[in-house]
């Protein structure tokens, strides 16, 4: 097993170093501070941070005030409501009136486990996908989260930037490389693709290790921005290896999935399986226990694997 | 307390009207468009536009201006009239409301007219947007004020009490709201569809410093701007009292003139009357 560490700390911490180089960043909570983990930016620059309590929807209206006079405003609060309830907020504030606005979804796909379906966030890439103007990347780690925070604060517009509440599995060092709106390639492999958003890139490459067991080779991709996506990498993937598997933590529907299904579909149609959570709500639970009972599983990214290769012929 | 001229007082008293004919041309030319909320609004968009705010056409972006945030964004053609005769853009724009390729979309968009701060429409955004923008302005200690102006029907949106909480709570002295309190919206008289009385109590029970005023009368409407600069240690809010369709004889009180656009007919007659009222302020 790989080493686990805190995502929501590292985006903490990221936050406030970051914070620290840009001083228009100024840094808004709904009451969650001590679950987004934005308290150390608030200790350190207690002028530049507005705790609003529970009221995501104004919370987001402040921080298109604040992005119209020019700061930088990351809005915080879990990943559910920033995208469903403030989402009215968001496409007519934010998205349609284009203001740089960073909308930081915690606690994203099911990893507020125990809290229960009504925590966990399986539909917010769909909603958010469909804004024209709003960028979305979903950090894989807590090394890549820290390296997106002064990516996404420089980013010119709107960000959705999601991120686990979960310990998750360390995959990059220091010198992991990003780019908004480029995927990265982490294995070469000829047999398929398995392109992974978050958590799932981790499963993706466990996969990819016992399927390597079986002889195939897999390729796997890590697509940290699901929107614009990095269509190139995605056609030249769907053309060389002639199959598709993809892997998030979300809803089937509307997610990484359907937005590359709908791609390639239209452009290099190859057989893909989509790994996600079935149009269904989970429980509580242990995360990674809960991964594994609600599809998106290592072995449900292999028996998908194994499917769409037997429809490649 | 704050001394205006007579003279301008019938000047910005008479451009009010000038506006209110402004309006009735667009609406009439495009066939669509909110006539009821525009012409009620009048007084106190004109009094802010030309009087009040530090703004300047030809620097629309200079950072030290205030802000106005037109929350009820369905006032547009209001807006628009007073941008134009402002100077912000050219007077023959305005017939081009809501058709394709027009700067001047249905509801005002940030993106497309100079002069328009922030995009609007959908309501109750206003309050919570004027928060962040007071925020900014005290965080860089830069002293440009923040005005936006709401109606009573978007007073029934939760979120402009959320705005509400957060304007007091960070004590915002350099924001002002003012209520376009015309007591009708779409679908009836404000008091039948979701009553907001007692509205002074409950914003004075947010914390906000609040008066009222009759939002036609323009020495009432720009001595109680000046006077509230006095207050500085907490929100502001004027409710100002005013008549839905102002001006215009079938439309003042009506609910069905909210959003409907006047035949050839009803224009004429419209703009007899707008034009009868504004030849009562002698140059």
């Amino acid at each position: 097993m790989e080493r686990l560490e805190s995502m929501r700390v590292a985006y903490g911490k990221a936050l406030l170093d970051y914070g620290t180089v840009n001083q228009d960043i100024v840094v808004l909570d709904a009451d969650i501070s001590a679950s987004s983990q934005t308290h150390y930016f608030a200790k350190r620059f207690p002028e530049r941070f507005f705790n609003l309590g529970v009221a995501e929807a104004g919370m987001i209206d402040v921080a298109v005030g604040l992005a119209l006079a020019g700061k930088i405003p990351f809005a915080n609060t879990f990943a559910f409501l920033i995208s469903l309830r403030a989402a009215e907020q968001i496409r007519t504030c934010v998205a349609y009136a284009r203001t740089n606005v960073k909308l930081a979804a915690a606690y994203s796909g099911l990893s507020d486990s125990r809290d229960g379906p009504s925590h966990h966030s399986i539909c917010d890439l769909a909603v958010m996908r469909a804004m024209p103007n709003i960028t979305v990347v979903v950090a894989t780690d807590a090394v890549e989260v820290q390296k997106m925070v002064p990516l996404v604060a420089e980013w010119d517009g709107p960000v959705y930037l999601r991120i686990s509440r979960a310990e998750v599995p360390v995959l990059f060092n220091k010198n992991h490389d990003i780019v908004i709106g480029k995927g990265v390639l982490l294995r070469e492999g000829s047999d398929t693709t398995l392109i992974g958003t978050g958590v799932m890139v981790s499963r993706c490459l466990e996969a990819a290790d016992l399927l390597k067991n079986e002889g195939i080779n897999a390729r796997v991709i890590e697509v940290h921005t699901i929107k614009p996506p990095d269509h190139e990498l995605i056609y030249s993937a769907a053309k060389e290896t002639g199959c598709i598997v993809t892997a998030e933590e979300h809803s089937i529907i509307g997610g990484l999935g359907e937005s590359v299904a709908g791609f390639l579909t239209e452009t290099c149609p190859v057989p893909l399986k989509r790994v996600g959570i079935a149009d269904t709500f989970a429980e509580s639970g242990p995360y990674f226990e809960l991964l594994d009972r609600y599809g998106m599983g290592v072995n449900d990214i292999i028996c998908a694997t194994k499917n769409v290769m037997k429809q490649k012929g | 307390m704050s001394w205006h001229s007579e003279e301008i007082i019938r000047e910005l008293s008479k451009l009010a009207w000038t506006l209110r004919i402004d309006v009735v041309d667009m609406i009439h030319a495009v066939g669509s468009g909110h006539p009821g909320g525009s012409l009620s609004a009048a007084e106190l968009v004109t009094a802010l536009i030309f009087h009040h705010l530090n703004i300047d056409p030809k620097k629309p972006q200079m950072p030290e201006r205030d802000r106005f945030l037109l929350s009820k964004g369905h006032a547009a053609p209001l807006l628009y009239a007073a941008l134009a005769r402002r100077g912000f853009f050219p007077m023959e724009e305005l017939k081009t409301l809501r058709q394709l390729d027009s700067h001047l979309q249905g509801h005002p968009d940030r993106l497309k007219t100079p002069g328009v701060e922030m995009t609007s429409g959908v309501l109750g955004h206003g309050v919570a947007i004027g928060v962040g923008l007071a925020l900014a302005s005290r965080l860089d200690g830069a002293g440009w004020r923040v005005y936006v102006l709401i109606g009573d029907g978007e007073s029934q949106a939760g979120v402009i009490w959320e705005g509400a909480l957060m304007a007091s709570k960070y004590k915002l002295g350099n924001l002002t709201v003012i209520l376009d309190f015309n007591g009708v919206q779409l679908d009836g008289p404000v008091e039948e569809i979701m009553p907001i009385e007692p509205v002074t109590d409950k914003w004075r029970s947010f914390g906000w410093y609040v008066t009222e005023i009759d939002g036609h009368n323009m020495k009432e409407v720009l001595r109680e701007l000046d006077d509230l600069e006095n207050v500085c240690n907490k929100p502001k809010i004027i409710v100002a009292h005013t008549v839905k369709g102002k001006g215009v004889s079938y439309m003042e009180g009506q609910s069905v003139w909210h959003g409907r656009a006047p035949n050839d007919e009803e224009y004429k007659l419209a703009v007899k009357e707008l034009s009868e009222r504004k030849s009562l302020w002698k140059d």
